[in-house]
């Protein structure tokens, strides 16, 4: 590649950030599409990998005694800290990196490389795994209220939006067109949403370009028709989900928002979600605290309030709340937007949507929840994550915030989601790691211009063959939980939104909980699965001697009656249920010992069954199934069998201590 | 019954109770001399029963001949009761304000109470001192059981029999006690069995301005080191209050007298600060704003969770010193019976396995808070909603319960017991039916009788329907070290206990309860598979019996 000035160099350190051991000596390589350190370390050798694209910002530090600090932040968290012995060294690798970092043409990124080893058949098998039209069926469409509607057919009305969009049957391709032309970015009202149970819905467009004065006609009747299509209310609610003061400000501009007084029925509502710049310096700030090193509990939940992530946070789930309310309670339907309806328009719907229909809250929903209000009604993830070169004030971590809403709802209805917080993590790496061409681009258009789904392989597909890495075993389809609405307190509970750890340190695993819960009872679900299929063998052949054996006692009469305490052991089977060796296997699952004692209960653990199946993450060997963190650290291994990291970190935690 | 003077009204009508989540219920408010019962008389409403003496404060107003109490409970939960009639309300307020502040311990409902259960084990003789120290000497010939505080004389706030080294005679001890804080001479708190490193606890050295020595002092502490080996002495004062100690006639341990010691300060706050501390986070979790920056701000400002920190760290240190460094320490504050034991108690979680176990875990109570002197009845005579702001009153305990919650959350499948176990123990350390928590040592717990008078707590949690229910279902036996984090990131609020009240725990109950059923229906199968493979071995070899003649 004609970027990499140096493609390798030797004796340079990674700095461990969280504990003051040493750093680890390496070699750190410059490939095409990662940045690769590996440690010299004979036992272990272990590998750091970065995708270039994940690379967020590279630092070069003043060169020091010990050579020269480099240090690179990654957008899915991650924090590299290099000291490399020669300036030069650096300086080549600094340059290299940046320009590798900031590609311009979509041909250099990773998706277009990336080859998993699958033919032309299960490549196009894996786009075809989430389909749009589907989901509208699923929600009861077409029906007498709303019909498909073929006027952006070539992206004739509409670029950013999809070329297939459910509108109000009474709403004419003249209202529609009428209706755009008066919207930004023609971005007119669309179904986002049906709530079939009370023909309720939630719709989502941009602002009205409607100025201090400016009315239209078609845009009043569009908002008519869409009222119309819910026989059950008289009114919709429009919800701009802008601070009041910003969509004020948008009026001089000639946008603005909906004039109760000119459209008939409608009860328009501000939310009060910031803009994207305020939320990529709220995240910028709350990363600091983050990067502090041994903080003070004062600091960091200073830094956190300071920040005010977990207040936008909660702004947008209030927004969602509200909508799913709405909808679900008062059977009115929604019309949301934003200024162009792209960024906040779609983290609301989404989590509105996800409130209130359960599919969404199982895997296959949630991709498809994705796939509806993200990727094909144009949120613009080229410019939004930062996946080609472009202007650094279009980056925002819109879809961020949006997933850790997810998340902060799984904290709080734990059996409601099928998915756990892995699925999220990696959903995360992917929206900025390139190596599938679903979050490519800033729309449908673009994607289909550029090809991409003959050209790159499809992350559902990815996420839907692994799938059991992703299962939440607290989640059962027949649960309360999981039914219905997820109805939230209506008391403010501001206690209830907390500092998602597991996401934005996950790479210090060292500050995550040792034991996995999920990761237990998944060992537990899988073994009690593989003692159902061993049941139902069991009384097979059971069933089948005794039948024989009741043909033989009837020929031979009683001869001898069988000792119920014969002293055979259950030899022949154990084969198939031989204990492990869990002190050699931690990787894969640390606390869960063969049982107390008792032979006959060992786990039938497979050793690969919990690795990550991902496989860029797990050849980030800290990443997903490392061997240390997992493990309660013993340093030095005591009367019972050392952890295999034992002495591999003997001085880690002391410096936690003693600085503190 | 002299009770019966405090009750004003015992009885009144048509009393609406309202408490969070729960709907409105309407019924007869019942006050006895120990409980406030309020009963709908309908058969598919709970009943309220809420002891006196877990009553913090009470509020009342009147809206018209509507009165209305609020009862604020030691467990941080507020109740409202709305009663007709304002001479009925007044009535009730002063007899349960009465009530709830009783001074004479032996009025307190444990010298009532009288259990509905069999004892199986009387939880009184669960933990002798001989028993544990017998887990001792098979590992080591060292130590000795000394009886020197046979009648409280040497120390007040120790109990009989103390664990000391055996080349040190009871005529030393006595010495020793003299030159330290409240005669709190350094005595055995934890063996480390893998290395022979020891966990000592004293009060601090009287050494006052002049630097004072105690030869005896010296040599027993020294006593504990193995030839060539240096100790370490936390003390859990900073430097500077340590040092200001010293006009007051305490200080600490000077390193030219104790050559092989080298002393850490770390600084674990005390009394008052950690009171108000807690009385700002409750005030903050009952604040029902809707600003987010407020409720962090008001977080931050408790400095609870700085607390929790601090002392987490110098238990880790401690833990790390002797697990890591091979190295013996000697545990002290000021008095030695607050955040030393905070200290011992959460090293001995993180290095003992056994401490991890339910069982275990009683007895690290029994050991290291009560017969180690840890005065409840004065930390644990208020809680976060009560103005009289007593010097004594500290949310010590609760502060180390938290401590174990915030390990336990790390470590979710180390501990035999689970988050309702630790929440039982703070509700009644603060108020109780039993008598295990009364006094403030075994001195008066001797006087009290309570052996005799009262029922152990221990006797009613450790019978099979109490335990199934503090039993942690992922528990499997760990016997690692385990080291936790201390970081901010690493460190939550304590919902279980502080928002309680404040949020429904309905969808989390109902995740716990799915995970006992995904680990018992595992169980179940388990045997059921078993019990098949036996049968089908048999049938085999049968088979083969049948065949072969």
């Amino acid at each position: 590649m004609e970027h990499i000035r140096t493609p390798k160099v030797e004796n340079v350190r990674l700095v461990d950030r969280i504990s003051s051991k040493k750093a680890a000596l390496g070699t750190l390589y410059l490939t095409a599409t990662h940045v690769i350190f590996v440690e010299n370390a004979p036992d272990t050798r272990k590998e750091t990998w970065i995708l270039h694209s994940q690379i967020s910002t590279i630092e070069k530090q003043a060169t020091a005694a010990t050579g020269c600090p480099l240090l690179i932040r990654c957008k899915n968290f991650q924090l590299l800290q290099l000291i490399i012995p020669q300036e030069r060294d650096c300086h080549d690798v600094y340059i290299s990196l940046i320009r590798l970092a900031r590609p311009v043409k979509y041909e250099e990124l990773y998706c277009f490389s990336f080859n998993p080893k699958l033919d032309k058949e299960e490549r196009e098998q894996g786009w075809m795994l989430i389909d749009l039209s589907e989901e509208y069926k699923r929600m009861g469409l077409p029906n007498n209220f709303w019909q498909l509607s073929d006027v952006n057919r070539d992206y004739r009305v509409c670029d950013s939006y999809p070329t297939e969009l459910y509108v109000p049957k009474s709403a004419t391709a003249h209202i529609i067109v009428g209706s755009s032309k008066f919207r930004s970015r023609r971005r007119f009202p669309a179904l986002s949403y049906y709530y079939r149970d009370n023909h309720a819905s939630i719709c989502r467009s941009s602002q009205p370009l409607s100025g201090f004065s400016a009315r239209c006609l078609e845009d009043e009747q569009m908002l008519q028709a869409i009222r119309k299509a819910n026989p059950g209310s008289d009114f919709i609610y429009v919800v701009d989900t802008r601070p009041k003061l910003n969509a004020m400000a948008n009026r001089a501009a000639g946008k603005g928002y909906e004039n109760e007084d000119n459209y008939s029925n409608i009860k328009f509502q501000f939310i009060g979600i910031e803009n994207i710049h305020v939320m990529r310096n709220s995240l910028q700030k709350m990363l600091e605290v983050c990067e502090l090193k041994s903080p003070s509990m004062s600091d960091f939940l200073w830094g956190l309030e300071n920040s005010g992530w977990l207040r936008h946070i909660k702004a947008i789930m209030d927004a969602g709340i509200f909508i799913a309310k709405a909808v679900s309670e008062e059977g009115v339907s929604v019309l949301v937007h934003c200024s162009d309806g792209w960024d906040r328009t779609a983290q609301v719907c989404s989590v509105a949507s996800l409130l209130l229909d359960p599919h969404y809250r199982t895997l296959k929903g949630f991709m498809v929840l994705i796939e509806k209000d993200w990727i094909s009604f144009g949120h613009k993830f080229n410019h939004r994550y930062g996946n080609l070169d472009g202007d650094p004030k279009e980056i925002s971590p819109v879809i961020d915030q949006f997933i850790e809403c997810v998340w902060q709802l799984m904290e709080q209805f734990p059996c409601a989601f099928e998915f756990n917080e892995r699925f999220l993590i990696h959903i995360q790496h992917h929206i900025y790691s390139c190596q599938f061409g679903n979050f490519l681009c800033n729309s449908q258009k673009e994607r289909q211009e550029l090809k991409i789904q003959e050209r790159t392989y499809s992350l559902w597909a990815h996420l839907w063959k692994n799938r059991a890495d992703y299962m939440n075993p607290l989640f059962r389809d027949d649960h309360s939980q999981t039914r219905g609405t997820l109805r939230l307190p209506t008391t403010p509970c501001n206690f209830l939104y907390k500092f998602w750890s597991g996401m934005y340190n996950r790479f210090e695993k060292g500050l995550q909980p040792r034991q996995s819960v999920t990761d237990y009872l998944m060992a537990v679900k899988e073994e009690t699965q593989q003692l159902e299929e061993e049941r139902e063998a069991l009384e097979e052949r059971l069933e089948k001697i005794q039948k024989v054996q009741l043909n033989h006692t009837k020929v031979k009469a009683k001869q001898s009656e069988p000792s119920k305490h014969s002293g055979f052991s259950t030899s022949d089977n154990s084969t198939a249920n031989t204990p492990q060796d869990y002190s050699g296997n931690m990787k894969s699952f640390p606390s869960r010992s063969p049982s107390q004692g008792d032979e006959d209960s060992a786990l039938i653990l497979t050793q690969d069954n919990l690795k990550s199946s991902d496989p860029d993450l797990s050849a980030n060997s800290d990443q997903e199934s490392g061997v240390e963190d997992l493990s309660c650290r013993s340093p030095s291994g005591g009367e019972c069998a050392p952890s295999e990291d034992s002495g591999k970190d003997r001085d880690s935690d002391e410096a936690v201590f003693l600085t503190a | 019954m002299e009770f019966a003077e405090l009750i004003k009204t015992p009885r009144v009508d048509n009393v609406v109770l309202h408490r969070p989540f729960y709907p409105a219920v309407e019924g007869t408010l019942c006050l006895t001399g120990h409980h406030l019962i309020l009963s709908s008389r309908q058969d598919n409403t709970e009943e309220l029963w809420l002891l006196h003496s877990n009553i913090d404060a009470i509020d009342k107003r009147f809206v018209g001949p509507l009165g209305t109490i609020i009862i604020k409970c030691k467990d941080f939960r507020i109740i409202q009761l709305d009663i007709p009639g304002m001479e009925e309300c007044l009535n009730i307020a002063s007899s349960i304000e009465a009530l709830s502040t009783l001074d004479s311990i032996t009025l307190m409902y444990p010298f009532f109470y009288r259990p509905m259960f069999e004892v199986i084990e009387d939880g009184w003789h669960s933990f002798l001192p001989e028993q544990e120290f017998e887990l001792y000497s098979s590992a080591t010939s060292e130590w000795r059981l000394s009886y020197v505080n046979k009648e409280f004389a040497v120390c007040p706030s120790y109990p009989p029999i103390v664990i000391v080294p055996k080349s040190i005679d009871d005529e030393a001890l006595r010495k020793v006690a003299t030159f330290r804080h409240g005669g709190r001479f350094p005595v055995l708190s934890y063996y480390h069995k893998k290395n022979g490193m020891v966990i000592m606890r004293s009060g601090q050295p009287l050494t006052g301005t002049n630097g004072r020595r105690c030869k005896e002092d010296e040599k027993l502490i020294n006593a504990t080191l193995r030839a060539g080996k240096r100790g370490y002495i936390i003390d859990t004062r900073s430097l500077n209050v340590a040092q200001q100690a010293r006009a007051k006639g305490g200080g600490f341990e000077q390193e030219a007298h104790y050559p092989q010691w080298r002393r850490i300060h770390k600084s674990i706050e005390r009394y008052h600060i950690l009171q108000e501390s807690l009385i700002k986070l409750v005030e903050a979790c009952n604040d029902q704003t809707h600003n987010m920056d407020r409720w962090l701000s008001k977080l931050e400002a408790s400095n609870w969770l700085t607390h929790i920190k601090e002392i987490l760290t110098t238990a880790c240190l401690a833990a790390q010193c002797i697990d890591r460094e091979g190295a013996s320490i000697l545990i002290h504050g000021t008095e030695g019976t607050d955040s030393t034991l905070q200290v011992t108690s959460l090293a001995q979680i993180i290095l003992e396995p056994r401490s991890r176990t339910i069982r275990g875990f009683e007895a690290l109570i029994e050991r290291e808070w009560l017969q180690a002197g840890h005065p409840f009845q004065q930390r644990c005579a208020q809680s976060a909603y009560c103005n009289s702001k007593q010097k004594w009153e500290s949310p010590v305990f609760l502060l180390f319960l938290d401590c174990v919650w915030q390990i336990l959350r790390q470590f979710p499948c180390s501990f035999e017991f689970n988050e309702n176990f630790l929440i039982m123990l703070f509700e009644h350390a603060y108020a109780s039916q039993f008598g295990t928590f009364l006094g403030n040592n075994e001195s008066e717990r001797c006087k009290l009788k309570l052996q005799q008078k009262t029922m152990s707590l221990w006797s009613w949690v450790n019978r099979p329907s109490e335990l199934s229910k503090f039993t942690n279902p992922l528990f499997e036996a760990n016997n690692l070290v385990i080291w936790p984090s201390v970081a901010p990131q690493s460190l939550q609020l304590w919902e279980g206990i502080f928002l309680r009240w404040n949020r429904s725990s309905k969808y989390l109950d109902e995740a716990y309860e799915e995970m006992v059923n995904i680990i018992e229906y595992n169980k179940e199968l388990q045997a059921k598979v078993n019990i098949l493979r036996r049968q089908l071995a048999e049938l085999e070899t049968e088979d083969e019996m049948q065949e072969s003649p």
